[in-house]
């Protein structure tokens, strides 16, 4: 009899301990975020804005009583440091600090690193700015999640723009950096061109080092060829140098320039961006974006931030906005199905799948099938502006983004395929600088 | 291959070299007399350039022609006290240690100064392109090329590869170097200082890098890690030249700047491969470089 009463109440403790985790979980006195973001090497033009960004975001979440009225805090690591310290990096950061999501990375190979890392070690990751479509395209994950679109949208809605506004040319040149980005998103680009306007030739295929600090010789060429349209989706100090040779030189003056993502750069080049260059944005990012701009919140974020750091927020800065955004959501969407109680990162992680949340731009929602981000697109034309000592975007059209990414469970380059030249009939509103 | 891309590659090509031959000709000379490999050569080249940045960008307001002499201010300055604190406080005290650790201490050398430049300049790409603007463009068979890059660059490299060559083989001090290149021991034992002679040769080879960065700072963005690139890109050069040869330098220079300008024309794939591609060809058949010679004056 005693024997029973002992077994049951082993078997009564053992049953509580193991539904423990399910029923209740404690309220963290701290939400830590770790966040995977370039602090050195030349990525760093995004990462290191991104991270005064989040030390930002975190500050004035804190002074709204954070998140669930948890306080949050933030730990970075640097990508630049690569490879294998990444990994090493990161594993400590999940292990050793223990921290509740990690925001990883901006490089596609950092995600690519990290993903399975992340769903080794269950940890939810929000990958914030990386934008390799095929990462989440070969594999399903339950724990990480895109916060942002990726690269093709983001090639599509420019290209789309092109067709619209500069519909006859018929050569079109491109100068992409050497490496994964500049290649995939150049076949993104030529993958779509060839469905939508197959009479297009392509004069140059041009893909010097990156980081390469002379272009001279592949605007010589360009220059000879004369092609109607040059489209690079460089970026950093490549791209500034590429667009002031080529200004230099009177290229851009010959062919109309496309910048895939261009608007990183708007600032730095100043006067030196001539008026009428197409300029994507990676996602509806622009500090004067015209849905938001009288926006009172979005007005004293992007002036906070200038005053911090310097410049106006670029893309980068709204993605770490969204990844901010997107966990605040999942975390307090989890919270309110779990009927007020603290949730357990499953249950952040299912109430993350379908999740809508809005950043500095139009709504953005994580895809339930694939966990990718459905995120708007905006790309502009420069345009001189007074009261602004560099271009500012004009004409600007926002792409919607259930018609231009790639359907949940299709591969990229085979879902282009199945576009046709009508794809570009898409109706898109077109907004005035100023208007 | 038609005449019009023949023209149009030499242009590009005597621009890249001007550039690189500067960078080179620095760490050669450097190696010729000190016998260092410095990996650090390639911070010099970045500081020069940053130098020179700041410093146009100061005068600009003033008169943007002052942006020209601001280009060379920054390179003797660099040259005169970054290369001169390195040579003093950090090489001089490993002359006597094993090469390989020398090169190992470069390479510390080169990691702190490129976390110290990105602490003085920042991570956003720099730009300082008034002197490219004040000189007027000219057309090449209908092609714009700016007189700064097809002109004054290769007008410079040519000047510095002559009075280079002047110095050291028509004047006292040039010759006091030679003297201590060839024989350390017999050259101190008639009374030469050599560890002057080696202070005084690091910071003009420090100064030629400096140089080579100050004239790049008007046409490309002064980046975190661009430093990195030169550096490599100057070994190659080097190397295939023969360390401490400083004609090879220019004419390897020539040669892989043209080489790499012709490429981008027929084969753009291969741009990055072409410097190293000639130097494992010449190092495979002349493993001392095209010019390098066994146990002979190395300058």
């Amino acid at each position: 009899m005693m024997r029973s009463i002992t077994r049951l109440g082993v078997a009564a403790v053992a049953a509580a301990l193991l539904a423990l985790p399910a029923q209740a979980q404690d309220k963290p006195k701290e939400l830590k975020i770790g966040i995977a973001t370039f602090l050195s090497g030349p990525a760093s033009v995004f990462g290191v804005p991104a991270k005064a960004a989040a030390e930002m975001i975190a500050e004035d979440l804190n002074k709204k009583g954070g998140i669930g009225g948890v306080p949050v805090s933030v730990s970075f690591i640097d990508e630049g440091a690569g490879g294998e310290a990444l990994v090493s990096n990161y594993r400590r950061m999940v292990q050793d600090e223990k921290v509740d999501v990690t925001f990883a990375a901006i490089s596609s190979g950092s995600c690519g690193q990290i993903a399975p890392l992340a769903e080794d070690l269950k940890m939810l990751n929000l990958m914030w700015d990386c934008g390799a479509s095929s990462i989440l395209e070969a594999k399903k994950y339950r724990y990480n999640f895109r916060s942002q679109a990726n690269g093709t949208p983001e090639m599509l809605a420019v290209l789309v723009y092109l067709l619209k506004t500069k519909p006859d040319f018929k050569t079109i040149a491109v100068v992409n950096q050497d490496y994964a980005w500049g290649r995939e998103s150049w076949e993104i680009f030529s993958t779509a061109l060839k469905v939508m306007k197959p009479d297009v030739k392509v004069v140059a295929e041009l893909f010097p080092k990156f980081g390469a600090p002379d272009f001279s010789t592949e605007v010589s060429r360009l220059l000879a060829l004369k092609p109607d349209v040059v489209l690079t989706t460089s970026w950093g100090g490549d791209l500034d140098t590429l667009v002031r040779q080529a200004g230099q030189r009177g290229l851009l003056q010959q062919s109309a320039f496309v910048l895939g993502i261009g608007e990183s750069s708007m600032q730095r080049l100043g006067k030196d961006l001539p008026d009428g260059l197409i300029i994507g944005a990676r996602g509806d990012h622009w500090f004067l974006h015209p849905e938001m701009k009288n926006d009172a919140a979005f007005k004293a974020f992007n002036e906070a931030f200038k005053a911090k750091t310097g410049s106006w927020p670029i893309y980068s800065v709204y993605h770490m906005q969204q990844a901010f955004s997107a966990y605040q959501g999942a975390v307090e969407k989890a919270l309110k199905a779990n009927g007020g109680k603290w949730p357990t990162r499953e249950q952040v992680i299912d109430a993350a799948e379908g999740l809508e949340f809005k950043g500095w731009g139009r709504g953005v929602s994580l895809r339930p099938e694939d966990h990718q981000g459905l995120e708007s697109q905006l790309v502009g034309v420069s345009k001189t502006a007074p009261g602004y000592d560099f271009k500012v975007l004009d004409d600007m059209m926002i792409f919607e983004p259930k018609s231009i990414t790639t359907p949940a469970g299709m591969k990229s380059v085979d879902w282009l395929k199945t576009l046709s030249p009508d794809f570009v009939k898409m109706n898109v509103p077109t907004f005035k600088h100023g208007g | 291959m038609d005449s019009t891309i023949v023209i149009l590659a030499i242009c590009d090509g005597i621009s890249y070299a001007a550039l690189v031959f500067l960078v080179s000709v620095g760490l050669s000379l450097i190696f010729g007399v000190l016998r260092i490999v410095n990996v650090a050569h390639g911070s010099l080249y970045a500081y020069g350039a940053y130098m020179a940045a700041t410093l146009s960008l100061l005068v600009a307001p003033i008169s943007p022609w002052l942006t020209f002499p601001a280009l060379l201010v920054a390179s003797v300055l660099v040259g005169a006290i970054v290369g001169g604190l390195m040579e003093r406080f950090l090489l001089r005290p490993v002359y006597h240690l094993e090469e390989v650790l020398q090169l190992l201490i470069t390479f510390a050398v080169f990691m702190i100064m490129d976390n110290l430049q990105r602490m003085i300049w920042g991570v956003q790409p720099i730009f300082a392109a008034e002197p490219v603007k004040l000189l007027p463009n000219i057309s090449i068979l209908g092609v714009n090329y700016t007189s700064y890059q097809v002109l004054l660059l290769p007008l410079v490299a040519v000047i510095t590869l002559f009075g280079l060559r002047y110095f050291l083989r028509y004047t006292l001090a040039g010759s006091i170097i030679m003297a201590v290149t060839e024989d350390r021991e017999a050259a101190t034992a008639i009374g030469i200082d050599a560890r002057r002679v080696f202070l005084i040769t690091f910071i003009i080879g420090a100064s030629l890098a400096a140089l080579g960065g100050a004239l790049a700072s008007p046409t490309t963005s002064l980046v975190p890690g661009m430093g990195t690139d030169m550096i490599v890109l100057s070994f190659a050069v080097a190397a295939t030249a023969g360390l401490g040869q400083i004609e090879g330098a220019a004419v390897t220079a020539l040669m892989i700047g043209l080489a790499r300008a012709f490429i981008i024309y027929i084969q753009p794939e291969l741009e990055v491969l072409v410097p190293y591609l000639i130097m494992m060809l010449v190092l495979l058949i002349r493993p001392m470089g095209l010019f390098g010679v066994n146990r002979v004056r190395k300058i």
